[in-house]
Order: structure tokens, then sequence, then C-alpha cells
């Protein structure tokens, strides 16, 4: 996609503003980095965990970004919501089922569950049922990249990596390097409004 | 709101090789949920299943219901021995009477081919066969499908061998059509008498000679032998079968490679299997039964939720 896109005619060019960019996104999550350290006391008993998909991509980079700093290896899982969604009835067709994994035992530790964007909340409702099906933590937390509100459900993050405003009809896209070639946080009009 | 699948899943000869590959991708996530703490899932909260089960069956019976608890699905069996079919209500008076309670599913196994169909057509719920006769058994290949896709990696290009009674056999037939929808090259082996007259038909290979199948196969799927074969004349003798038709050890030492060795169950040890070869180091037989819990999981998934009585309810509550 070029300057040229704007010249076409078969559709409606998306306004597309640039929230992050690479350099401002790494800038970012090392600061999210920072704060988990900081507000867990430190390393032990940490477990960070990616929800499907993004969160994944993005809990692994802020891992490796604690283990340059801090010189140990913070276990790090992955958790599929889909089988926890509130909308599953309503939904068509079903959506994908990806893979939930949790390397170590979760009872005692510090969880901090990670994920790109925060919108209604909904999403965590679902990955705080999934998780204590697991057992039972120490301690919960989230962390999410982008914080755009629009909250349908009492939660709250407590580290963000950046707050969007998202007039109605837009949207935020995460891209991350290795799902999508580069990172980049976007805002991105929809062509429906 | 349509399921990818359709509102029953009554056998695989219908499935696209996209439907098939759909099940498999769901239900490789799935098995984790049975390595919890807490063996459960809320998915199917609220749903009711009906597990009608005209024929005697431990395995797929309980592999059926194990998936659906852990799905969160609300479940009831019945056996037709203790209920009003042993006073001569049809099947669909049956199902139309369990309807009326407002379920949601029905898992049916009958000794008719064509019973599961025959049923689907006639009541709202979504319908699984769970093994019609003859016919087909879905989840059964389903999961001999898996099992062997997490060996290979890919089925493309790989070589099943079905050995033993495949005429009467409802799990042959869905292997036959799932394995060659999905690449693999498919040969069946056995007496004469227990092969079907059209068995070229459905596009495999005949082995007469066992030592053939293990030559040419990178997999056996060794069907179990009904032992009441034998008094209906199709073989001499439970022992001749296994002199010639026995997976042995033996036989197994002279293959030019490894053979996964794959069997639905019950075996009968020393007939179409022996012991050496059922708890040898190729055998897969214990991670199909894992697979089982997995690929039914998979297939409860995508098919809830297409009932039309679901949807109104969930419109309703919006």
């Amino acid at each position: 996609m070029g300057r040229a896109a704007y010249f076409t005619f078969d559709m409606t060019p998306a306004p597309t503003s640039v929230v992050l960019s690479a350099r401002a996104f790494e800038r970012t999550i090392t600061r999210m980095a920072d704060e988990i350290i900081e507000r867990n006391d430190g390393t032990d008993r940490l477990l960070l965990v990616g929800i499907q998909r993004r969160g994944v991509q993005i809990a692994a980079r802020i891992a490796a970004l604690i283990t340059a700093r801090e010189s140990v290896e913070v276990p790090l899982g992955a958790l599929d919501i889909t089988l926890y969604r509130d909308d599953l009835q309503t939904v068509g067709p079903r959506p994908v089922v990806g893979k939930t994994h949790l390397p170590v035992a979760i009872e005692g530790l510090n969880v901090v569950i990670v994920d790109d964007v925060l919108f209604t909340g909904r999403t965590i409702r679902a990955a705080l049922d999934e998780l204590a099906d697991f057992g039972r933590p120490a301690r919960v937390s989230l962390a999410v990249l982008v914080d755009r509100g629009g909250r349908e459900l009492p939660i709250q993050p407590d580290v963000v990596g950046k707050h969007v405003e998202v007039p109605i009809g837009s949207r935020v896209d995460v891209c991350v390097a290795e799902l999508d070639g580069k990172d980049e946080v976007l805002l991105v009009a929809t062509e429906a409004l | 709101m349509t399921s990818p699948l359709g509102k029953d899943l009554l056998g695989l000869e219908h499935l696209t090789a996209e439907q098939i590959n759909l099940i498999l991708d769901t239900a490789e996530p799935l098995r984790e949920i049975s390595e919890r703490t807490i063996k459960k899932v809320p998915t199917l909260r609220g749903a009711t299943i009906v597990n009608l089960f005209f024929e005697a069956s431990t395995r797929t019976r309980i592999s059926f219901e194990f998936a659906e608890k852990r799905m969160s699905a609300d479940t009831v069996n019945v056996a037709p021995a203790a209920s009003s079919v042993s006073k001569g209500e049809t099947l669909v008076d049956t199902a139309r009477n369990l309807e009326a309670m407002r379920i949601d599913m029905v898992v049916i196994r009958h000794g008719s081919s064509g019973a599961a169909r025959f049923l689907a057509e006639r009541i709202e719920s979504n319908v699984i066969n769970a093994g019609d006769g003859t016919h087909e058994h879905p989840t059964q290949g389903l999961l001999d499908m898996l099992t062997l896709r997490q060996k290979f990696g890919s089925l493309v290009g790989k070589k099943i061998c079905i050995c033993g009674d495949v005429l009467h056999s409802r799990v042959a037939r869905s292997n036959i059509w799932g394995l060659t929808k999905l690449g693999a090259e498919v040969a069946v082996c056995g007496p004469r008498s227990l092969l079907p007259n059209a068995i070229h038909e459905m596009g495999v290979q005949v082995f007469d000679r066992i030592e053939q199948a293990i030559e040419w196969a990178d997999a056996l799927n060794i069907l179990r032998l009904q032992l009441e074969r034998m008094q209906a004349g199709y073989i001499p003798s439970l022992r001749e079968y296994n002199r010639v038709f026995g997976v042995t050890r033996e036989r197994l030492e002279r293959a030019p490679r490894d053979l996964l060795i794959l069997h639905p169950g019950p075996m009968n040890r020393g007939v179409e299997i022996d012991s050496d070869v059922a708890d040898g180091p190729h055998s897969v037989i214990l991670e199909q039964v894992t697979n089982g819990v997995a690929v039914r999981m998979a297939v409860l998934y995508l098919l809830a939720g297409n009932s039309p009585r679901l949807a109104e309810a969930a419109k309703g509550g919006a």
C-alpha cells in the first residue's frame, strides 16, 4: 500500500493514522516490562500469560525484555478464550479454537494477563474464568498494549502501553512482526460509517 | 447462524476435506482440556444431549459422555432395554418424546444402516451418528485420522491399510472415505469372504496376504474380528484367521519400515492382533482413545448452537 492507493476508485480509502510506530512500540513494551517487574516486586513467582492471538507475541516480547534486564527466565503461557466467550450462541460461524498452554501450575503465582487491545473487557472476563479452572493464583493483573476505552464490564488494566481515543466507526489494529511483518499500532476508519 | 458442518454429523462420505480438517484442527487444542485440574469448559452450558444407544457400546458411549461433560452439557443416557423402546415404541416416537422435553442434540448408535439419517431428517435437534449398522462411524474415523495426522504431520501420500472384516465394518467405511479425502492412499486386507464385492469402487487397493500389506503400508488399522463371523461361516476358525491374517511381531519385524498400529477396540488379542504388537512401541491404540474424546468435543462444539431453538432463545435474550 503506497500513496497510490488513495487514487484508486474501487474502494473507499480508509484514512489511517499511526498510533505507535515500530520504535514507539518497542519503547512502550519496554516500559510495560519495567512496570510489570515493579508491580510484582521483582520476577519471583511471575507468570506471563498472553491471550491468543497477538497477546501471545506481546507477552513473549515482554518476557524477553525482562530476561534481558533481570537475567531470569520468566515462564510464559498462552490462553485461548474461545470456549469461554459469552457470545457463542449468537456469533457464527464457530470461531476457531486456538491453543491454551500454561507451562507451570499457577497456584500461588503472580499471573500477568497480556493482551493487545482492551475494549469491552469481555475477553478478560473470559480469561479470568479460564484461569480459575487451572488453579488459584496469588494475584492476577492485566497488562495491555492499547486501552481504547468502551468497557462493558467492570474490568480495568494495571499496566497500559497507550491510551487511545477511538472515534465511533474506527478500530485499532495491532500488528506484530512475528505475524504481520512489522510492529505497529494503527487507528483505522472502517468503511461502514 | 450456520455451522460449517451443517446440522448433523452422519458420516464422512459427504463431508469435504475442508470440513474434516476443520474438525481435526479444532480437536487438536481441545486435547489440553482433559489435562487440566478442572477438566471442563463452559462452552455447552445449558445444552441437553441425549445418548441414544440401541447397541452395546462401552468405549464410544463413555467417550461421548466425557466429551459432553467436559464441554459442560447436561447428558442423559437412554438404554433401550430399560426404556419404552422395549415396549415397541418406534425410533421416531422415542426421539420426538425426547424433543418434547427440550433437548438439543442426540447421539445415536443403532444396528440399522441409515438410522442416524432417518432420525436427523425427522427431528430438529442436531444428530451425531455414533455408528449405524454397517454404514458409518464418523467419529471413530475422525479419531483415527487425528492420531495418524499427529504422527505423520500430513496424511498426503501416506499408505494406510485397513485389515480384517471390512465387509461388516462401519469403522472401515468411515476410514476409507475420510482418509482418501485427506489424500492418503488406502488399501484393505482380509479374507475375500469379509471384503465387500464393490470394494474397488471406493478407490482402494486390495491385498490378499497380510505380508503384502505390511510391506506396503505406513500404518495398519486392524479391525476387530467379530467372533460371531465364525459361526456365520465367513472364516473357518479363529486359529486359522490368526495364522493367515494375524498381525504378529514376527511379521512386523520383516517390514521395510516401522508401521504405526491402530485398532478401534475392543481387541481380540491372539486373533487379529498379537499382544506383542498391541502393547508394542509402535502401537497408538491408547492415543486413539485419548483423541476420541477430543474429536467428539470438537464435533459437539462445531454442531452445537446450530439448532434453531437455541438461536431463537439467544435472540430473545439479547
